[in-house]
């Protein structure tokens, strides 16, 4: 496929991010960056000085709300991607709302029982869309222990071991790298049937 | 009893065997666990009181903080 042929097709597409952390803020950028035509991004969060280890911010963003914050970075990369931005700390209602109708979505949260939510409601109530999650991707080095885990249309990025500690932060490599495992998970999934 | 876990087929040696006796079996003791049983989701408090049957799929899903 040309990438010609591969923008006409993610420009009718929609990706759901939920978050706009180290997986959220970085997945959004890359899918953009190839041509997905909408995304709807959502996060209650503001920008810190601590989250530029990893996030797609910059140092004058510090107190912006982070999904304002990102949709501003990617109308700088590609104006064309439509980016629908929610600040707001979704629970299973608004999961729902929000996500009911993208082609695929992202979870980018950062707490275990946050990630379980969102599992637990896409599973009851939008179990057809496909889902990526990231679990396991604090710490550095150990690249071989990352893989991709998939359950039906749930597929799981990461480790599945490591936790995010004091001795044991969340640096920029291998968050990247698993929130460009998720983005090029989303690409395998809508170029599949499309050729 | 043969179930598939996790997309493995695996039997185990039990004739009755509830969702909490399989984690510890399993030793999936992560702290957060979305379990599914032929794609319906177990709640937690249900584990305990959720029996398997043969052929079940049984999908544990571990969720790890960090993103």
């Amino acid at each position: 496929m040309t990438i010609e042929e591969i923008k006409s097709i993610l420009s009718h597409k929609t990706v759901g991010i939920a978050g706009c952390g180290g997986l959220g803020s970085n997945a959004a950028v890359s899918l953009a960056r190839v041509g997905i035509g909408k995304l709807i991004i959502a996060d209650y969060d503001v920008v810190d000085l601590s989250n530029l280890n990893r996030q797609y911010y910059f140092i004058e963003q510090i107190g912006e709300k982070k999904c304002f914050a990102l949709q501003r970075i990617i109308s700088h990369i590609n104006p064309q991607c439509c980016v629908e931005a929610h600040d707001i700390k979704l629970d299973h209602e608004t999961i729902v709302s929000l996500y009911a109708n993208v082609d695929v979505l992202i979870e980018a949260f950062d707490k275990a029982e946050m990630k379980a939510m969102l599992l637990q409601t896409m599973i009851r109530s939008l179990s057809h869309i496909p889902l990526i999650m990231g679990s396991g991707l604090a710490g550095w080095g150990n690249f071989a222990a990352i893989k991709e885990q998939s359950y039906e249309n749930i597929y799981v990025m990461g480790d599945g071991e490591t936790e995010v500690r004091d001795d044991m932060p969340p640096l920029a490599p291998r968050v990247c790298i698993v929130a460009n495992m998720q983005a090029n998970k989303v690409l395998e999934l809508l170029l599949k049937n499309s050729v | 009893m043969k179930l598939i876990i996790n997309n493995n087929p695996e039997i185990i040696d039990a004739e009755t065997l509830t969702v909490a006796e399989l984690l510890t079996l399993k030793h999936f003791t992560f702290k957060m666990i979305v379990v599914k049983i032929n794609g319906k989701p177990i709640d937690k408090n249900e584990y305990a009181t959720t029996f398997l049957k043969e052929g079940d799929n049984v999908q544990a899903i571990h969720l790890i903080s960090g993103g």
